[in-house]
């Protein structure tokens, strides 16, 4: 399968990365080449295969829940310390609404 | 012997033995750092004020016999690991200004045990790269050179390239680094120096930039097997922070360095026997093989059909998991904004995240994106979960007849900077003996064996059951005696 300039436009959208119009030719080519390359897994036979989910070894629990309780809180200035655009209590964005 | 000639090990036995002093180390090793960092460019952040300072408190808690498991011992941080305080970068532009609130549980591991931070360490972007050339600071220069060809200067590997670079110049005595496809092991060969990356689940993720969350995991470089086990005996263990935290007891894994590999079953896997195979590669492999066989182990072919298949897996699901956790750069809360004269919010996280990522981040993030998406997700996601867990059997099966894997680290010895960047897929051929492990959770190993034709060095790996480190300790530490590889980098303090 081959993508074509416009799904490679469509993907840059989805992932939210700017693409300037002479950038496309050169990504549509390397993500040819990279999806040419990986479709070789279509020659595996995986029927009746579970999917491996997590990266736990053969054994393992894959994930592990914990109790639903509050940890910590009371937190904005370290949450917000680091922010490009800080507003009071808040992280500033250009207006949404108007 | 001058302080930076130490393994961890001799340097913690001199601080026992009063025979030096934390800040004596911690001098000469930002000392060593000042002369050879403008050259090499292992670190990104140098802290030495905050080095001196910890090395001082260190040389106060011995003196007040409650010397931790490495005190005063001074390590390099691999610039993935959050620290509270000192900027973290990831390799990226997008991460600029960052200054983590927090420490990651690896990082605080070894501060509860007493090391000193001498700064954070260079490293692809985002850890994705074989080579430490994708990193927004720049790449990190191997203090390895060729005989014949001294003034090519050559990677280091990655991404861990300046954790495995500022051991090996004798900058630190140890590192943090990270593998989610290979990132501790091939560089730490490249770099003639010892790595592990644990089984998943042994060291805590919390903190840790994450790259591909079911294949990241955390683990130490340094100059000897042995040093690798004390470092790794700190930085592992159960956290409730991470919810794939693995809740077992860390073992000695010093006291395995020391087991006998007499009666152990090596397994040697066929199909890692590449066409076209370097014969230096090759021979390497069957010497370490015969070592082994020469202190009592057995060793024994067997199949892991689904290998070749490893690579291609790696670059459907890496991609994924990277896809969605690099989501959370979005120019609101930390790092890079990027905007431009009426920019509404979209535009502001597509410029952002244009300017921000650099060239191998992007395209991993699209292919990601791409294979995620509605309408391709089963033929190429859900595919290689369950080609994963094929490969995972392999393992399985595998280990009804052995007791420990060894093949070679990498398929070449270090390569120039400037080589191998046409083609992304040449890049990623690189992993090609690594990969396995991460897509199967398991332990892997890598050791330096021996020099190439150009006075390079080889590394072989040891790929163990999960939650064996104990043997692979053992069996790579068997090979380290028998190697004796005791030759250097040109460049080194």
């Amino acid at each position: 399968m081959s993508l074509d300039t416009a799904t490679v436009k469509r993907i840059a959208s989805l992932a939210r990365i700017r693409l300037e119009e002479e950038e496309v030719g050169r990504m549509q080519a390397e993500l040819n080449g990279i999806l040419g390359w990986i479709e070789q897994l279509q020659a595996v036979d995986t029927d009746g295969v579970e999917p491996m989910a997590g990266g736990a070894p053969e054994g393992q629990p894959a994930m592990r829940m914990r109790d639903d309780k509050v940890t910590d809180g009371d937190l904005h200035d370290a949450v917000l310390a680091n922010a490009p655009d800080r507003m009071g209590a808040y992280f500033g964005v250009p207006k949404v609404v108007e | 012997m001058r302080p930076t000639d130490h393994t961890l090990k001799g340097a913690l036995d001199a601080l026992a033995a009063g025979e030096t002093t934390s800040v004596a180390l911690t001098e000469a090793f930002l000392d060593a750092i000042g002369r050879l960092n403008p050259r090499l460019n292992a670190f990104i952040t140098v802290t030495g004020e905050k080095a001196l300072e910890a090395a001082k408190a260190s040389d106060a808690r011995r003196a007040a016999g409650k010397a931790g498991l490495l005190e005063g011992a001074p390590l390099a941080i691999k610039d993935l690991f959050c620290t509270a305080g000192v900027q973290t970068t990831a390799g990226s532009r997008i991460l600029g200004g960052f200054i983590p609130p927090y420490e990651s549980t690896v990082t605080a591991n070894l501060l509860r045990d007493g090391a000193v931070f001498l700064g954070k360490v260079n490293l692809d972007e985002f850890a994705m790269g074989s080579s430490n050339t994708t990193s927004a600071s720049g790449p990190v220069e191997n203090p390895w050179s060729r005989a014949n060809d001294p003034d090519t200067r050559l990677v280091p590997g990655g991404s861990s390239g300046g954790s495995a670079a500022a051991v090996a110049a004798r900058l630190a005595l140890g590192a943090t680094a990270t593998d989610t496809g290979g990132s501790i092991r091939q560089p730490a060969a490249f770099c003639g120096i010892a790595g592990i990356k644990p089984t998943y689940g042994r060291c805590s993720r919390f903190g840790i930039v994450a790259f591909a969350s079911s294949l990241d995991q955390a683990g130490p470089v340094a100059r000897t097997v042995e040093d690798c086990a004390i470092l790794l005996k700190s930085m592992a263990g159960f956290d409730p922070k991470d919810a794939t935290s693995a809740d077992l007891p860390v073992p000695d894994f010093a006291a395995a360095c020391g087991r006998s590999v007499k009666g152990l079953r090596i397994g040697v896997p066929k199909e890692y026997r590449l066409d076209g195979m370097a014969p230096e590669i090759e021979a390497l492999w069957q010497q370490g093989l015969q070592w082994l066989r020469d202190q009592g182990a057995e060793t024994v072919e067997i199949s892991l059909p689904h290998t070749k298949y490893a690579l291609p897996t790696y670059y459907i699901v890496a991609p994924a998991e990277a896809s969605s956790n690099l989501a959370r750069y979005d120019g609101v809360r930390f790092g890079l904004r990027e905007t431009a004269q009426g920019s509404d919010l979209r535009d502001l996280y597509e410029r952002t995240r244009a300017k921000g990522f650099g060239q191998e981040v992007r395209r991993r993030i699209m292919i990601g994106t791409y294979v995620l998406s509605a309408g391709y997700y089963d033929a190429y996601y859900l595919k290689a979960q369950k080609v994963r867990a094929l490969i995972r059997r392999d393992f399985e099966q595998a280990w009804g007849k052995v007791d420990a894997i060894v093949t070679p680290a990498t398929p070449s010895a270090a390569f120039g900077i400037e080589e191998r960047q046409d083609d992304p897929i040449t890049m990623y051929l690189n992993d090609v003996f690594t990969v396995t492990a991460n897509l199967a959770g398991l332990p892997g190993l890598a050791v330096p064996a021996g020099l190439d034709p150009q006075g390079l060095p080889l590394g072989l790996q040891v790929i163990g059951k999960p939650f064996d480190e104990e043997t692979c300790f053992a069996v790579g530490a068997a090979i380290e005696r028998a190697a004796g590889f005791t030759a250097l980098p040109r460049l080194r303090a």
